[in-house]
């Protein structure tokens, strides 16, 4: 069941972890927009060796990061298959009806390679090193403008914080009754796929039900501790920038300077 | 003395339900009073709870709280004014670290940054869990969770603290724990506890015990008076400490006892010395 977490914070005391979580995950983003402008070999090059700077610095071991790639390598695959089989131009190789290896297919198919690596690299360097928390915190803090136009940012920002709380109860709570309905003689991970469907069916009616005892309580245990909605509300934790996320936010504007070099 | 709790003539009824949980209720506590309430299931223990700070409207009474009314618009300060802490140690965790979850009432106030930090640490000092202040409640034990909401409710400093049958969930090391958390708490500063419990060896904690049945309060006497009906209590669905039956068993058995309550450890002292002056 550990693996459903979200994320994989790894703790760590690194330049990287002690960014500021806004500053890293507008950079993770920024990196991704960017990474779709590289069209040549060295300006991918660039791009791999600003992540492997940011790796470094985050003194995080890169089979983290492989181990990222993992679990989306049939969809590269099949992608970057995509990409070979179908892009025309340049020298044929090889050709079986509508099928066709071409030279810019090769480069094509290369190229869209390099880019899901760079983007899982980074999303992952960001889960590992920025605690769900602090990630929610940031969401909160870059959407509060969103507040003149009368969103509830402070709610919603309270709703994903009590969510990510509430993950390893409710983790506990189905371990619990998986338990309770195996004594009971419930096979969970066994027979077809439709017989594993139905073994779900009394873990999730339970859990369902217990959910709302859960959140029918939290609801009189906040109220009875004076909660009238985000309005008038202070923070008890808050976030600032320091020198660091300035130096990080540098760091992109350099990185973006070499990409506009090396590109076409 | 002045009264902590006043409660007059209070009627409240569930809406749906053919019964009222509350049958004319009136009670007053003493500021710096510990007064337990016991009764079985359903006789409107955490009924009665809730209409003290307010999160159930009296249906009729009134509710009076360090001589403030309870109305819809005091409802907010008397609710800064008592804490309620409740049965399941993880329902009532509302933030992601054990520090968030003391200064959630504090956000709730719009308390300055600043003061707030005090206030945690020192809430945190208060209840010995200062070590555990980043940890995430999936980490601790439901004692431990309890200290946490206790120390949620200290922050706010409180003139009242409820305690809502808070130890029934918890292990006998956690429920000695939390009783011994709240005598410290006492010794340091006057606060007025009063707790719903089930648990007689809790009730006995107290200064005085309210017997409810059926949303009536049938009696209140001290633990010593209350608990000298033995067969009755077992009557209105609770349960008689082990040392009250060991006495009861005893007389039935022509062995002298004293009429009056005496909890495990006075049981054995008044055994022992019976036993060598004969």
């Amino acid at each position: 069941m550990n693996k459903l977490i979200i994320g994989r914070y790894l703790p760590g005391n690194s330049w990287v972890h002690q960014l500021d979580p806004r500053t890293k995950l507008l950079a993770s983003f920024y990196f991704i927009a960017i990474v779709f402008m590289a069209n040549t070999w060295l300006s991918y090059l660039v791009m791999f060796a600003g992540v492997m700077v940011m790796i470094a610095a985050s003194r995080i071991r890169i089979g983290f990061f492989l181990r990222g790639v993992r679990p989306m390598i049939w969809l590269i695959l099949f992608t970057v298959g995509l990409q070979i089989f179908f892009t025309t131009g340049g020298h044929v190789y090889w050709q079986w009806g509508w099928l066709h290896v071409t030279h810019y297919g090769l480069i094509n198919g290369a190229y869209i390679f390099c880019r899901f690596v760079l983007i899982i690299f980074v999303s992952t360097l960001l889960t590992l090193t920025t605690q769900p928390l602090s990630l929610a915190d940031a969401v909160e803090s870059l959407l509060r403008p969103l507040r003149y136009l009368h969103v509830p940012v402070t709610e919603l920002a309270l709703v994903l914080q009590i969510a990510l709380r509430f993950v390893p109860t409710l983790m506990d709570q189905t371990t619990k009754i998986m338990n309770a309905q195996r004594a009971r003689g419930v096979d969970f991970g066994t027979g077809g796929l439709f017989q594993q469907m139905k073994a779900v069916v009394p873990l999730l009616i339970p859990l369902f039900v217990d959910s709302f005892g859960i959140a029918e309580d939290l609801a009189t245990a906040m109220d009875a501790r004076g909660y009238r909605g985000g309005d008038g509300r202070s923070k008890f934790r808050v976030l600032a920038y320091h020198s660091r996320d300035w130096v990080a936010g540098g760091s992109m504007i350099v990185l973006t300077a070499l990409l506009l070099l090396t590109r076409r | 003395m002045t009264q902590a709790i006043e409660i007059a003539h209070l009627n409240y009824q569930y809406p749906d339900t053919p019964r009222p949980a509350l049958r004319d209720v009136s009670l007053s506590v003493a500021s710096g009073e510990w007064v337990a309430i016991i009764g079985h299931n359903g006789s409107g223990k955490s009924t009665l709870a809730k209409n003290i700070n307010g999160l159930l409207a009296p249906g009729s009474g009134t509710v009076t709280v360090g001589g403030e009314l309870l109305t819809e618009e005091s409802v907010w300060d008397i609710r800064a004014k008592v804490g309620i802490v409740f049965q399941n140690p993880d329902n009532q965790f509302v933030g992601a670290t054990v520090a968030d979850d003391v200064a959630f009432g504090l956000e709730n106030r719009g308390m300055p940054r600043p003061e707030m930090i005090k206030r945690v640490d020192s809430a945190l000092a208060a209840v010995n869990m200062t070590e555990f202040a980043t940890r995430e409640p999936a980490r601790l034990s439901g004692g431990q969770k309890q200290r946490v909401a206790i120390a949620g409710i200290v922050a706010q400093t409180p003139d009242i603290i409820i305690l809502d049958e808070a130890t029934s969930m918890l292990d006998p090391a956690g429920r000695q724990e939390i009783l011994s958390l709240i005598r410290e708490l006492r010794a340091a500063r006057p606060l007025t506890v009063v707790s719903i419990t089930h648990d007689i060896d809790e009730a006995a904690l107290a200064d005085r015990i309210v017997l409810l049945n059926d949303g009536e309060i049938v009696e209140t006497g001290t633990p010593a008076e209350i608990f000298r009906h033995g067969e009755e209590l077992i009557d209105l669905g609770l349960d008689v400490p082990y040392a009250g039956r060991l006495k009861a068993a005893l007389a039935q058995r022509g062995v002298a006892v004293p009429a009056a309550y005496l909890d495990a450890e006075g049981l054995v002292d008044y055994l022992w010395t019976l036993h060598s002056t004969m």
